[in-house]
């Protein structure tokens, strides 16, 4: 489906509800308008179900812009089925810990776990990033295992520290900066998600996995513990 | 060497330009003059590039003294501007002498002044904009400070005097009509809400900011539920829960799960956002095609006028 969102936006749907397989159609998709090379083409916006086209209304109106993306957007969709995109995989290090999460514990005995199944739970699983936002180099991921999964907290801090790694149901991110923020933290990333020169080192696609390490591993790979 | 030295930046100045481009993925937002209007026309008096950079100067409470003699132009809110205490009129070109101590009062009428100078600001460009996004905190991305330099790219340029006519500036004490284009979720809302979306009047709220502006007004009785998160565009109108509608602006996030009856077009988010907190505003339905139109012909004017010589109208090439 390809809708009129602005003057300069065009929204095309892939799909009603998320699904595993998205993240990499959608990427691909993303890939695809991009090496068209359409002069009008100012930003893509991939989300979990979606995909928001930004064009220069000078350069094109909506009518051609639809009538130039619909090849690329059926070909996508008869061909879905085709062999699934791999995406690259990145591996995220993680100190667990309540010094750095803390929501560890409470989200233990709420799951009825140990903060140890937690941890194990959490780095089992390989995750997709599904959608950019929020904040530069934001990355939602899904889904955690749904034994882990918990609400975002009813009052969000006001400061959450930069690398802080958190759930919100089934979703888990790491925050690139620090800021305010309501998902539930069970840990910190050393690897800075942002930079200034190389953006976003996450992309919707990619596929991730968190690996647990130690306090000393955290902090000689440059990670801080100021709350 | 020419330029301006700020003393006082007022509640905030950012540079700004017509926007990123091409970075939203990343997570980064657009970011842009949020009166694209006044912006423009700032630049258009001193034949500046489109996309040169200005100082956007919220609330007024701005002064800066020139050294060396420099040529700048003032647009947008209605306020008072003096150059060494003698009151001067925005809307057209000002030329500054060394020493000229140049101030913007505290603004009560509208929100936004922009300041150009000839050739654009020489400000840092990051992802290919010189616009300051302030809410993602990255480094060199803060609002202007007492004692930072103005720069202007070419200082030596100058061009005659100069005055926007009348008829094409924005009448910002006019009724703040927006224009609303109905987008996909729109047939999701029910007809008694968007009756209420078009027919009320609605308030501009305090916490109205570069992300967004929050109306209040007869709240929607029942929204929609929350969407799955997608790309937000600028002017998307969204309904929380508590029914009262959001604009979203240049520094909103990139994506989000709010519900959208649709988009309010840039020129009018231009009209918007120079509104203060208790400003009455309406929403209209309109169609793409109409302010798709608009849209070019106000970027056609830009590209394809120039000043005649008297320097108080325009002529189409």
């Amino acid at each position: 489906m390809i809708e009129a969102v602005s003057e300069d936006t065009i929204l095309i749907t892939l799909a009603e509800a998320i699904e595993e397989s998205l993240p990499a159609r959608i990427a691909g998709l993303a890939d695809n308008i991009r090496s068209a090379g359409f002069p009008w083409l100012v930003d893509i916006v991939p989300s979990y179900t979606t995909l928001m086209v930004v064009y220069d209304p000078l350069k094109i109106d909506f009518r051609q812009a639809v009538s130039e993306l619909r090849p690329l957007v059926t070909l996508e969709n008869t061909c879905k089925r085709a062999p699934e995109v791999k995406g690259r995989l990145v591996e995220l290090p993680v100190y667990y810990s309540t010094e750095t999460g803390p929501d560890l514990q409470r989200l233990a005995s709420e799951c009825g776990l140990e903060c140890e199944d937690i941890i194990r739970k959490h780095s089992a699983v390989e995750y997709r990033v599904h959608a950019l936002g929020f904040a530069p180099g934001f990355a939602f991921m899904g889904q955690v295992d749904p034994t882990i999964a918990a609400p975002r907290k009813t009052s969000p801090r006001k400061r959450v520290p930069a690398g802080s790694v958190g759930i919100a149901n089934r979703q888990t991110a790491v925050y690139p900066q620090a800021s305010p923020g309501g998902w539930q933290l069970i840990g910190r990333c050393p690897t800075p998600l942002f930079d200034q020169n190389s953006l976003s080192l996450l992309r919707v696609g990619d596929r991730v996995r968190f690996k647990a390490i130690s306090r000393e591993a955290f902090l000689a790979a440059g990670g801080e513990l100021t709350p | 060497m020419s330029f301006l030295e700020v003393v006082r930046p007022g509640v905030q100045s950012t540079v700004q330009d017509s926007g990123r481009r091409g970075y939203r993925h990343h997570g980064l937002a657009a970011g842009g003059a949020l009166d694209l209007i006044s912006y423009t026309w700032a630049n258009k008096l001193l034949d500046n590039p489109r996309n040169a950079a200005c100082l956007e100067i919220v609330l007024g409470g701005f002064r800066a003294i020139a050294h060396g003699a420099l040529q700048v132009a003032l647009t947008g809110a209605r306020t008072r501007v003096t150059v060494n205490r003698q009151t001067v009129d925005l809307w057209q070109t000002l030329n500054l002498n060394d020493g000229d101590e140049l101030t913007i009062d505290h603004s009560t009428h509208h929100r936004l002044v922009y300041l150009a100078v000839v050739g654009g600001l020489d400000a840092p460009e990051q992802f290919g904009s010189h616009s300051v996004v302030v809410r993602e905190k990255l480094e060199g991305q803060g609002p202007v400070q007492a004692g930072d330099r103005l720069m202007p790219l070419q200082p030596k340029r100058q061009v005659p005097e100069r005055k926007v006519p009348d008829h094409q500036r924005p009448d910002l004490d006019a009724e703040t009509v927006i224009r609303l284009i109905p987008g996909y979720q729109y047939p999701q809302f029910q007809r008694a809400d968007i009756i209420r979306l078009t027919t009320s009047r609605y308030t501009v709220g305090d916490q109205s900011d570069r992300m967004g502006f929050r109306l209040q007004g007869t709240p929607l009785s029942s929204p929609p539920p929350g969407i799955i998160s997608e790309g937000i565009a600028l002017g998307a109108v969204q309904i929380p829960g508590d029914g009262q509608p959001i604009v979203l602006l240049n520094d909103c996030q990139t994506i989000g799960g709010y519900p959208k009856p649709g988009v309010v077009p840039t020129m009018d988010c231009a009209l918007l956002s120079q509104q203060l907190p208790g400003a009455q505003v309406r929403f209209e339905l309109s169609d793409l095609a109409t302010v798709q139109n608009q849209r070019r012909l106000f970027e056609l004017h830009y590209q394809h006028t120039r000043w005649c010589q008297t320097g108080q109208e325009l002529k189409w090439l």
